[in-house]
């Protein structure tokens, strides 16, 4: 296969930015996109020129490294599948493909299609965890999880944390993975404690860094592990309890 | 240097099963107030690093974290799918803490330490209580009660997973118990930082050196310990399982400061991985080992066969693990299981167009339980083999092959995780402690995840408890500004060269034409020779023909690459060194002049039953060895059988 390459280059944060095309013949359609892009590196770099930045790790689709827009579309076309899954076989000889990092205020462009997704940590930070400190934890089977319980918990922690739903929302909202964590660990026993802070201090510091949602439903479409969006109706709810419940435990210690 | 001597493990003495409850009693304790005085450096977050920086953080330490990817959740501990074993005996099938000590001695072919194996087992359970504590989604049955799965090397079910997805969820997990620390102010997280040198003064571990990824600033920490959970070296074959990024550079420059680099040679070849398709190929991909629990791997009896594979009849397959190991059968440990497959495709047997792969075939599993329970059970790895192969698993058995998957060596450590210099603790997949020269499936999970919660938590203290007092070594200590300026002279280096290969070029030159090619699954003399001969000439090349066309000091991947593959092609030579000296086969070592009449593998207990650890002496290949004698006390020493 022969296709043309259109890729966003920026030499750092504060550098412009301009997309500059390369002629790529001799593609595999066993090839994975991101083999695509390491044969144009050494190319690029054969020439003499810079190769291109882009992040990745584990090629499996579970560290969430890679992402980029493809064709206006983040992770390119294949439904449910990172990046670095995706397949030349899914493309045609003769096409032309554009890539650009994703493109949120919350997550800076580093170089190339290279962002900082650090803001998803702060969120994590202000409260996606159950207090458990080392070796305070009771006997595992002393806990009863029914089995529909532990599945959708484990549905919701499927994300690989990669920003597509951001990037692919029209107000660059975090919903869907904010609501996947709070998901994870509100259907919980064992998440029930910290239920309420946990809602309010994360849905708080994600909004001090995303824009809100408007329900356009792009950022489902767009995540690579299908993450329902019935989780940001979960989310919406305990955030209107949590607003009260908290109000009301702090009245009683006042 | 060279005054180490005698190797000492620090084993308690007494009783097996008392050893570690009595050395938790007789370690020194650092009183809850004066735990904020101390500064602890930990390298890597991966399920180790980020368990120990936690609970580290949860005593009262002051830990820095360091990572080079941007969020402690990236790290390599992520991708481990299948599970992670734990002796709770939850299903009433004969498993205790002995047998899991007894599994793993045997599995590792007798190349452990019995000490820290037992109380890697003794802690297991405690992992899994810690972990459904946190929230992490372990399967369970319909009773609510958590569900367990069999893998290879064991006959009993002691494995715990989150569907096809068990690293991930333990990561995230501790992950997020680093993040309340973070939170909380004990942990201090340097994200997309890298440690590039330790430093060592007056014989103990002072501080690291690290490069900030973005902005190429290099800088030194100092701390009172150093911790290193930096992962495994696998991708020195340049195609393992091993996510792109992982490398032995933490640990390569701690052994070039005085660490003993351990086994290095016992390297691990996972049964089952996708075949590799073309030269493009970037990595090889892991289907999980739990497939071997309803999957039945043949082969065509005819090599000529070219019959589709549901067109050949029962009678023309050949179903030779349960042929040869009745016993275990298709759950035989790895090693085994990879070396029979190799046998197979090497006499002409393979599968697939480039006849590069055996059957793993799951018709009989959907006919006895349905689909949909298979659905249940591997959904995720079913499409995860579709997307790469365009073949669907519910139709046609996978193809598979052995792929290098992780590495049993790494830096020596005592039974207290501490290295032979002092103050510098090395855990998870970075030491070469508790697997022996083979790790059993849903291992290496249980062992970072003991090492980090359970076991470097108390010991460190016992080496603090003695600095009481003592500050950090200033960071413009001229220790640190000369290795500070030497990291600026490579850096400086790597970037002027102007060669004709571009770093990956010969990174998988190394990797794949030589050191899978000689040091791989089966090794010999002449080739391994040929291998350090061929090494050597790499290094000429590397240092001479590579070109770095990026100058920049902002996120330069070329860069870090080309730093990460000349401490690779360092380490291949050891490798290399290590597997020549070792005259023996055992485990994941196998050395085709010593094998059985029937093709297993032959130790050499009178010889060779000891740990090699490796001295740098100042030249790459020129280490000198120090030997560990292994005592056998209570599992016999034996040669395997799976029969
Ligand atoms: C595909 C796959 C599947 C697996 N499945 C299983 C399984 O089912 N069960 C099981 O028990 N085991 C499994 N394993 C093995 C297991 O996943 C690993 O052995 C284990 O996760 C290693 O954990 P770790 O914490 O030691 O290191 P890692 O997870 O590799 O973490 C290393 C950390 O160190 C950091 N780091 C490294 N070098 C530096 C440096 N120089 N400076 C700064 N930071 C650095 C990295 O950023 C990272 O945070 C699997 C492995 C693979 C490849
Ligand atoms: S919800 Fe989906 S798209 Fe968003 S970060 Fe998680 S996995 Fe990625
Ligand atoms: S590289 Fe890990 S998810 Fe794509």
């Amino acid at each position: 296969m022969r296709i043309t390459l259109k890729v966003w280059r920026q030499d750092g944060p504060t550098s412009p930015g301009s997309f500059e095309t390369y002629d790529v013949p001799g593609v595999s359609p066993d090839m994975s996109f991101l083999e695509m892009l390491d044969v144009v590196n050494d190319r690029l770099t054969l020439d003499g020129k810079r190769p291109i930045v882009f992040e990745h790790d584990c090629r499996e689709g579970i560290c969430g490294s890679c992402g980029m827009i493809i064709n206006g579309v983040p992770h390119g076309p294949e439904k449910g599948t990172a990046t670095c899954q995706l397949h030349m076989r899914k493309f045609h000889d003769g096409d032309q493909i554009v890539v650009e990092p994703w493109r949120a205020a919350a997550f800076p462009v580093i170089r190339d299609v290279a962002v900082d997704r650090s803001a998803f940590d702060r969120i994590i930070e202000a409260g996606g965890y159950i207090s458990t400190p080392t070796g305070a934890a009771p006997d595992a089977n002393l806990t009863l999880i029914p089995k529909p319980v532990a599945d959708a918990a484990m549905d919701a922690a499927a994300c690989i944390g990669c920003g597509a739903c951001v990037a692919a929302c029209p107000n660059s909202a975090a919903q869907l993975f904010t609501s996947a964590k709070l998901a994870h660990l509100n259907l919980l026993p064992q998440g029930q404690a910290e239920r309420w802070a946990r809602t309010e201090a994360m849905v708080e510091t994600m909004e001090e860094f995303f824009g809100s949602c408007t329900n356009h439903g792009e950022c489902r479409e767009a995540c690579p592990k299908e993450i329902s969006i019935d989780f940001i109706a979960m989310m919406n709810r305990d955030y209107v309890k949590a607003k009260r419940k908290n109000r009301k435990l702090l009245s009683q210690i006042r | 240097m060279s005054d180490i001597g005698y190797l000492d493990g620090k084993v308690p003495t007494g009783p097996i099963d008392e050893k570690w409850t009595s050395h938790k009693f007789n370690m020194k304790l650092v009183n809850p107030a004066n735990k904020r005085r101390y500064e602890v450096i930990v390298v890597g977050t991966g399920l180790a690093g980020a368990s120990a920086a936690a609970s580290l953080g949860e005593l009262g330490y002051n830990v820095k974290v360091f990572t080079f990817h941007d969020s402690p959740r990236r790290a390599h501990s992520i991708a481990a799918q299948g599970g992670i074993n734990a002796a709770k005996n939850y299903k009433n099938d004969g498993d205790s803490v002995y047998r899991l000590f007894y599994d793993t001695v045997k599995g590792g072919d007798f190349r452990a330490r019995e000490g820290n194996v037992y109380r890697l087992a003794e802690v297991s359970v405690d992992i899994i209580d810690q972990c459904a504590g946190q929230g992490v989604p372990f399967a369970r049955e319909y009773s609510g009660l958590l569900d367990n799965r069999s893998f290879g090397g064991a006959q009993v079910s002691r494995t715990f997973y989150a569907r096809g997805q068990t690293g991930q969820q333990l990561l995230l997990g501790a992950y997020q118990a680093l993040a309340r620390q973070i939170r909380a102010g004990s942990c201090t997280l340097y994200n997309r930082t890298e440690m590039l040198d330790l430093v060592v003064k007056d014989g103990a571990a002072r501080g690291i050196v690290v490069r900030d990824l973005m902005t190429g600033e290099v800088t030194s920490h100092s701390a009172h310990a150093v911790v290193l959970a930096t992962g495994g070296y696998g991708n020195v074959f340049y195609l393992s399982t091993n996510a792109k990024g992982s490398n032995t550079t933490a640990t390569w420059r701690a052994h070039k400061r005085g660490a003993l680099y351990a086994n290095p040679c016992y390297t691990q070849i996972h049964p089952t991985c996708i075949p590799a398709s073309d030269d493009f190929q970037s990595k090889l991909t892991l289907m999980s080992e739990s497939l071997r629990n309803d999957g039945r791997i043949w082969v065509p009896k005819n090599p000529a066969d070219t019959r589709s594979p549901d067109q050949i009849p029962e009678a023309d397959r050949d179903y030779y693990l349960e042929r040869r190991y009745p016993a275990f059968g298709n759950l035989v440990p790895r090693d085994v299981a990879s070396r029979n497959a190799k046998t197979q495709v090497d006499e002409g047997r393979g599968i697939g167009p480039l006849k590069n792969g055996v059957y793993l075939d799951f018709g009989d599993a959907i006919n006895r339980v349905g689909a949909q329970v298979i659905k249940e059970r591997y959904d995720n790895l079913f499409e995860m083999y579709e997307r790469i192969t365009d073949e669907d698993p519910y139709k046609v058995p996978m193809r598979i092959y052995p792929a290098v998957h992780y590495t049993m060596g790494g830096l020596w450590v005592d039974y207290n995780l501490m290295s032979n210099i002092p103050g510098l603790y090395v855990l998870g997949e970075a030491n070469f402690s508790d697997h022996g020269a083979n790790r059993l499936g849903a291992s290496a999970l249980m062992q970072g995840l003991a090492d980090g919660y359970f076991v470097l938590p108390y010991t460190i203290g016992d080496y603090l408890a003695g600095m009481l007092g003592e500050k950090p070594l200033d960071t413009s200590d001229p220790a640190f500004k000369q290795s500070e300026a030497e990291i600026s002279d490579q850096v400086k280096r790597l970037l002027s060269l102007r060669g004709k290969q571009t770093v990956d070029q010969l990174y998988r030159k190394m990797g794949v034409d030589v050191v899978w090619a000689k040091c791989g699954m089966a090794r010999n003399e002449q080739g391994l020779k040929e291998a350090i001969s061929d090494i050597r000439a790499i290094r000429d090349e590397f240092w001479s023909d590579i070109n770095i066309t990026d100058q920049s000091q902002t996120m330069n991947q070329s860069l870090e690459k080309a730093m990460r593959v000349s401490d690779f092609i360092d380490l291949a030579e050891l490798m290399c060194k290590d597997a020549l000296h070792r005259e023996e086969s055992c485990g994941g070592h196998f050395r085709e002049e010593y094998q059985t009449p029937d093709g297993e593998a032959l130790r050499n207990d009178d010889q060779f039953a000891y740990v090699g650890a490796w001295e740098w002496t100042g030249e790459s290949g020129q280490q000198k060895l120090h030997k560990e004698e292994l005592a056998f006390e209570y599992v016999k020493l034996a040669q395997r059988s799976y029969k």
